[in-house]
């Protein structure tokens, strides 16, 4: 197999973001015209710079006219994307292709996703027709089957490990109420989080994700241009995405403690970006926090720790806004909220604000001295049957 | 020699759940009396009970399969559509073995039973009930659900456990307890009434057994007799002059349907070789067979007998099981009820769906489940043979108890489990206590029904704490 990536050829050069909140008074139409006109404002455009749009929703709309429509585009191209919770990285992913290839100068990849008209809490799949014979459990439960694991792989006491894994939603919360973007502005103590209720296994809602509506946007041009529009683009590093077989849930040889999706993408996008330790490498990161196990099982998986002390790096404080690599500065999706069309284009403008040192000054990182490259894994489904994304950024060409 | 017709195998179905009846007056102020009845779990109809007593019954034969399935019960998961094609297809039956329902009656039940022992070929006679009263009355406490499955053929067959021996019947009509379709429960004339129509009814039938069977009482080891009017039913057993089995009232309940083909297992549970039992039914007349014990007996029973399962129990509340019936509607979680199968995906997948056979890789050995037509390792298409699970047993890998998702009874307990000998599947735990689930448990599947959408049943399979 070859995956060449598309090192230094297109860059980010406009990025906008909605806060991402219960919207009851903002349509999904509301927040893609508000997320496009901050990302074209962002890079100094009009609508009609604009050659192509990938435009990303898991299931708040379908085909490119949902959003052609509320923009008024002008006989444009618009690809609807999906690709579960990974979607957003995934309209990304292809905006940058199609300028990479040269067939567009301009393309804009926005994402959104409008959850809380539905009428149920969380979030709930399309239902299609089956034999019965599908799984019904909610993804909480699912993302859940890692704890018993890892404490059973690892010889982690159940107890700790669930301090553990609250101890990532306590410093996704601290990170949240400095981000007025976010969902959840409260900071949370993992004490308080091991008092609640559990729902999935020991897992309370506060280990879930933030169920919020939200709207993303980017624009991409060829890296030759990128200084046009701004005097700080985030280059392309590298582009990864996995689809899984979904063999670990016939495998018995998978043991729960992992997600081979996500650590084969990140093989596949340190490559492209010529990574060779990303604990030092990387200035910061975001990761596809869904449930407070899945960030622990991803530090591993995405080589910032060790296998099996994942959690005691959780307990350091690694990952702390002043860790040794910070992770997911905007407070994530637990914090930030998961409007799942728009959350990877979310990630992608923390690392955008970061890079560039935009962030407000109290959840900016203190590594740009040195680094320059953010890691943004975005990832969809469940354990032993997902998708992952992960993608590098940097603001120097190599 | 005349060819002797019997049983050849047997087997019941007890739930797991019990209701303690003290719980039921200390809930409702009334109703309730001493001991238990048994409860179908809220994942049970008499479709899946009948499964598993039919596997149980066939599980101690080797390779035997029925000529044909008669399913009998008065609580029918769907009219109009058959239920036994149901049970046909969770035993992976022939396209050629007819399946057919005896609905309607309590005594459709027993007559079915007869009409397999006086009939060629071999007959799988399948009973099963879930018995619901109004919450006080005296099936709330005295009712029971079970099911049991008798495979009825000659001694050409195989070894019979219990010969027939013959019997008689009578048959009278009289409006002492009645039913309309739709209703769950039964109601009754006052209980004097019935026990005068009743006993002619016995007595002529028990008669004319013994005189067509050469038999007197005096040879008669034991008595099953039962009937859903217990006060005639009692009257009828201490005027047999024979001894007479427990009637599980006090730890299983009345249970319909299933009640006499489920007394007469347990008594060949207990009986010696060469007994000879007496099957005495008060059902809208009387029906009274007598069966003698064979040496076969011994070896041939089921694994696990009637005792064994009344034994093997953990309570339900009272206020879950009104819930489960129907009875008292709870708030669900706020979240979308499940969408009703596919007819068309579920009769593509019917092996997999009703008879859990997945598919193992030629070349590599792996076991897929679900089927699947390309391996996860070795890349070959189209190269995997069949592969049977509903017997395997496995080790729960890891598992969670999800208290989010849509359920009829939450929280919904799920595990990963890996079989012996191959195969892994994420499935729902049933009949577990949540708290009491650990990595390494031993499983075994079950045959249940996960959710009823649109009126569509949506049978499939479940993992349980391995019992064997």
């Amino acid at each position: 197999m070859a995956s060449h990536g598309i090192l230094d050829r297109v860059a980010i050069v406009g990025m906008g973001c909605t806060p991402f909140r219960e919207h009851w008074d903002r349509s999904l139409d509301d927040l893609l015209i508000d997320a496009h006109g901050l990302a074209l404002n962002s890079a100094g455009m009009v609508k009609d710079d604009v050659d192509a749009y990938w435009y990303g929703t898991s299931q708040s709309s379908a085909s490119g006219i949902s959003l052609a429509t509320p923009l008024r585009l002008d006989n444009r191209p618009v690809t609807r994307v999906e690709n579960y919770c990974a979607t957003g990285s995934e309209a990304l992913r292809q905006a940058c292709y199609a300028v990479a290839s040269g067939a567009y100068d301009v393309a804009v990849a926005i994402g959104g996703e409008k959850v809380k008209d539905g009428g149920y809490q969380g979030l709930n799949a399309f239902p299609i027709p089956t034999d019965g014979t599908n799984r019904t459990l909610t993804a909480a439960a699912m993302f859940s089957l890692m704890l018993p694991a890892y404490a059973e792989r690892y010889g982690v006491d159940e107890d700790k490990l669930r301090y553990v894994v609250a101890k990532i939603a306590e410093k996704n919360h601290f990170n949240g109420a400095r981000n007025d973007l976010a969902q959840f502005r409260r900071e949370m103590s993992a004490e308080a989080i091991c008092e609640m209720a559990a729902v999935a296994g020991p897992l309370s809602v506060f280990d879930c994700a933030g169920v919020a509506d939200g709207a993303a946007a980017a624009v991409v041009v060829p890296a030759g241009r990128a200084t046009d529009y701004t005097d700080a683009p985030l280059y392309v590093k590298a582009l990864s995405l996995v689809a899984g077989d979904g063999s670990g849930l016939v495998d018995p040889a998978f043991d729960f403690t992992t997600l081979p999706e996500c650590v084969a993408a990140a093989d596949d996008a340190y490559a492209q970006a010529g990574i060779t330790d990303p604990r030092t490498d990387l200035a910061m990161a975001e990761v596809h926090d869904c449930f407070t196990p899945t960030e622990l099982v991803l530090m591993e998986d995405l080589g910032f720790s060790e296998r099996g002390e994942g959690w005691s790096d959780v307990l350091d404080g690694r990952f702390a806004l002043d860790g040794d690599l910070p992770v997911n500065t905007d407070g994530g999706l637990k914090s930030f909220g998961h409007p799942v069309g728009a959350s990877g284009l979310r990630m992608h403008y923390e690392a955008w604000l970061q890079l560039r040192g935009e962030a407000p000054a109290d959840r900016g990182v203190t590594t740009l001295d040195t680094r320059s490259r953010a890691l943004v894994h975005n990832l969809g489904g469940y354990p032993g049957e997902m998708v992952s994304f992960v993608g590098i950024w940097g603001t120097e060409k190599d | 020699m005349s060819m002797t017709r019997g049983i050849l195998a047997y087997g019941a179905h007890v739930p797991y759940r019990r209701l303690d009846r003290a719980e039921i007056s200390s809930v409702m102020g009334a109703g309730g009396g001493r001991g238990h009845r048994a409860v179908a779990s809220f994942d049970e109809d008499t479709t899946t009970m009948g499964v598993a007593a039919a596997r149980r019954a066939l599980g101690a034969l080797d390779n035997t399969t029925p000529d044909a399935l008669w399913f009998s019960t008065v609580a029918p998961a769907y009219l109009d559509k058959t239920n036994a094609t149901v049970i046909h297809a969770a035993l992976r039956l022939d396209s050629t073995i007819p399946a057919l329902d005896f609905g309607g009656a309590q005594r459709s039940a027993v007559g079915a039973l007869r009409a397999a022992l006086t009939a060629p070929g071999r007959t799988l006679v399948v009973a099963s009930d879930i018995r619901i009263g109004l919450p006080t009355g005296p099936e709330d406490g005295g009712g029971g659900d079970a099911a049991t499955a008798i495979l009825t053929g000659s001694s050409d067959d195989g070894p019979l456990l219990a010969e027939y021996l013959g019997g008689a019947t009578t048959t009278g009509e009289f409006t002492d307890r009645w039913r309309t379709p739709g209703s769950a429960y039964s109601r009754t004339w006052e209980d004097r009434f019935g026990e005068q129509a009743y006993m002619p009814l016995v007595r002529q039938a028990w008669a004319d057994a013994l005189a067509a069977t050469d038999l007197t009482a005096d040879d008669v080891d034991i008595a099953v007799v039962t009937g859903l009017h217990g006060r005639a039913s009692k009257k009828a057993a201490s005027g047999l002059g024979v001894a007479v089995a427990d009637d599980r009232a006090a730890t299983i309940g009345n249970a319909g349907a299933a009640h006499p083909s489920l007394l007469l297992a347990d008594a060949l549970d207990g009986a010696e070789a060469s007994a000879v039992v007496a099957l005495v039914v008060l059902a809208d007349g009387c029906e009274v067979l007598f069966f003698r014990t064979t040496d076969a007996l011994a070896a041939g029973r089921p694994t696990r007998s009637v005792a064994a399962q009344v034994d093997d129990r953990a309570d339900v509340a009272y206020t879950r099981y009104l819930a489960w019936r129907g009875l008292l509607e709870i708030q669900p979680p706020n979240r979308p009820e499940p969408n009703r199968p596919s007819s068309a995906s579920a009769l593509r997948r019917t092996d997999w769906k009703h008879g859990f056979v997945g598919a193992t890789d030629r070349t590599t050995g792996i076991t897929h489940l679900p089927p699947s037509r390309i391996g996860i390792a070795g890349g070959a298409v189209d190269d995997m043979d069949p592969a049977p699970m509903a017997d395997a047993t496995g080790t729960i890998a890891t598992f969670t108890v999800d208290h989010l998702v849509y359920s009829q009874s939450p929280p919904v307990v799920f595990a990963v489990v890996d079989f012996d000998g191959g195969g892994r599947m994420p499935i729902e735990l049933t009949d577990a206590d949540p708290a009491e689930v650990a990595i390494g448990d031993r499983v075994e599947m079950t045959f249940r029904r996960m959710f009823t959408a649109d009126g569509i049943h949506n049978y499939f399979w479940k993992a349980q704490p391995a019992r064997g």
